[in-house]
């Protein structure tokens, strides 16, 4: 038995030590393409001398970010805020709305169209009416969680009504409520569905901030990150709007990162999407 | 009622599960099962053994109360008080049928948590019956942590936990390997024996069949009815009788009857 055991961890140290290469692999590969991506810019800006108010180099986007930082940093502040307030309200009103859903069979026939009809609506054409009814703050927040609430939403409803059909049967065999069929299986089985759907609408809520201040940006009230890109764009301040468009895709990398790491966490002890492959 | 006297030494007040006339048909495969006359007797091991499609997991489901049947009336005697009745069944389902994201214990003390025994009660049964099924060890685990036969296991426990009256097996060894199979046969025995359950075993396999239990319900194909009972008389079932001249000429038995009973439903 023992002697089992002994080369069962030699084989385990073994894939360690694969996976821990090939973790480096996938660190390194992305990078070297970037590294080649920033240097081919730069040299392009050079040789064809291109004037900085077309496209500034790599340097000058960097020296912009440090110069601007004090600005650029209160408006990513301001961006974030609204993304985690439309992500807030969307993984909330999400979820809660699947809930109602899956109790209710003529809630979902009624709601469930307007539901799709919110989601197919192009937020930008709805945004500018928004800014129109609401105080601006408020409909920043209302865009980011008209585009982000429906995966959480439809991969929720998807998650409650995944669970074993025959675990079903064996709650109702021992008697289960309503509230413990939910709070024993149905929420447990749609736990990884809905952490997919928070992982898009992390993104999303971010687009629809986005969107929502650039909607805005005319009425001149908007510090966030994307009023800067609109400001800078009518100012011909380019180098500025490089460096904000920078800040914007790294915090939507942050955001879904964190999101990531997080439905891991919750998910590594039993979910085959967060175990590691096996032999 | 003469049947009864046929088929058992027991006296027929000591009837646990009565089936009157079952069927079951679906609007869009027909009748499936049925009509079906069946009694069961207290402390009786009982397989159901008949033709894949025949109904056999349907009858066990309509006795748990999992499935409605179409007509015909199920008699099981089910503790009084209402709290208690919903734990007089055990079921084991032929997957393990587990939840993936609770651990061992979680999952076999399931049905208390739900009668709403107080966690620390509940954890003390999980883990006779968890001893009872030879994982005393394994609580902490998660299931994809275990082989198949420990998750059967883990279900077998999980339907024990509640001390039920009845235990309703719905193929639950099927999809183990042979060796493994031998020994569970083997646990569940001694469980029967020790423990006094009424067991209804529904299986495809002859010798699993003979080797198990007191009564063997052979069963037609579609729509499955009761062909022929056959009784087995072991006073052990160990590899002795496994390998005794008794045994294959039970199982050749069953075989035969099994055979008659899918050809009548083949001229039917």
């Amino acid at each position: 038995m023992s002697g089992h055991h002994t080369t069962q961890t030699a084989l385990r140290d073994d894939d360690g030590a694969r996976r821990e290469r090939t973790g480096a692999w996938r660190m390194a590969l992305p990078v070297a393409i970037l590294a080649a991506g920033i240097i081919a810019w730069a040299l392009i800006v050079r040789i064809n001398a291109i004037p900085p108010y077309v496209l500034p180099g790599p340097a000058l986007v960097a020296q912009t970010l440090i110069q601007d930082w004090p600005i650029l940093w209160s408006s990513l502040l301001t961006t974030l805020l609204t993304t985690l307030e439309g992500f807030a309200a969307a993984a909330i009103g999400g979820i809660a709305l699947a809930l109602l859903f899956s109790q209710s069979r003529w809630l979902e026939v009624a709601l469930l169209p307007y539901a799709i009809v919110l989601q197919v609506t192009p937020v930008i054409a709805i945004a500018p009416l928004l800014l129109i009814y609401l105080p601006q703050q408020t409909a920043v927040v209302v865009c980011a969680w008209i585009v982000a609430f429906f995966p959480v939403l439809s991969n929720t409803t998807l998650g409650l009504n995944s669970a074993d059909r025959n675990l079903v049967g064996l709650f109702k065999l021992y008697g289960a409520s309503r509230w413990q069929m939910l709070r024993y299986l149905k929420l447990p089985a749609a736990l990884p569905y809905t952490l997919g759907g928070l992982r898009i609408a992390g993104g999303l809520s971010l687009i629809g901030a986005v969107v929502a201040e650039i909607a805005a940006g005319s009425a001149g009230t908007g510090s966030g990150l994307a009023y800067r890109i609109a400001e800078s764009g009518y100012r011909l301040n380019i180098p500025r709007m490089f460096a904000a468009l920078l800040l914007l895709s790294f915090a939507g990398v942050v955001i879904y990162t964190v999101l990531a790491l997080v439905s891991h966490r919750l998910l590594r002890r039993w979910h085959e999407s967060a175990l590691r492959k096996e032999s | 009622m003469t049947s009864v006297s046929e088929t058992s030494a027991r006296t027929p007040k000591d009837v646990a599960i009565r089936l009157r006339g079952i069927t079951k048909a679906y609007d869009d495969r027909g009748t499936v099962l049925g009509p079906i006359d069946l009694e069961v007797q207290r402390g009786e091991f009982i397989s159901m053994l008949g033709p894949s499609g025949c109904g056999k997991s349907t009858a066990l489901r309509i006795i748990a109360g999992l499935t409605a049947p179409t007509s015909g009336m199920v008699d099981l005697k089910r503790r009084t008080s209402a709290e208690s009745a919903a734990r007089s069944i055990g079921f084991v389902f032929q997957e393990p049928t587990l939840m993936p994201w609770a651990t061992v214990r979680d999952n076999v003390r399931l049905p208390l948590t739900l009668a709403g025994l107080p966690q620390g009660d509940a954890n003390r049964h999980a883990q006779v019956a968890l001893t009872r099924v030879g994982l005393a060890e394994f609580g902490a685990a998660f299931p994809r942590e275990l082989s198949g036969g420990m998750k059967m296991r883990v279900s077998l426990a999980r339907a024990l936990v509640t001390d039920p009256d009845v235990l309703l097996l719905d193929e639950p060894f099927a999809a183990l390997d042979e060796i493994t199979r031998f020994r569970l046969n083997n646990d569940l025995v001694a469980l029967w024996r020790n423990l006094g359950k009424t067991v209804v075993f529904v299986t495809h396999s002859v010798f699993e069949s003979v080797y198990l239990s007191e009564r063997v319900v052979v069963m037609t194909g579609r729509p499955g009815r009761v062909h022929t009972e056959i009784r087995i008389d072991a006073a052990q079932r160990d590899e002795a009788f496994r390998t005794s001249a008794e045994y294959v000429a039970y199982c050749r038995r069953a075989s035969l009857a099994l055979a008659e009973a899918s050809g009548a439903q083949a001229d039917a």
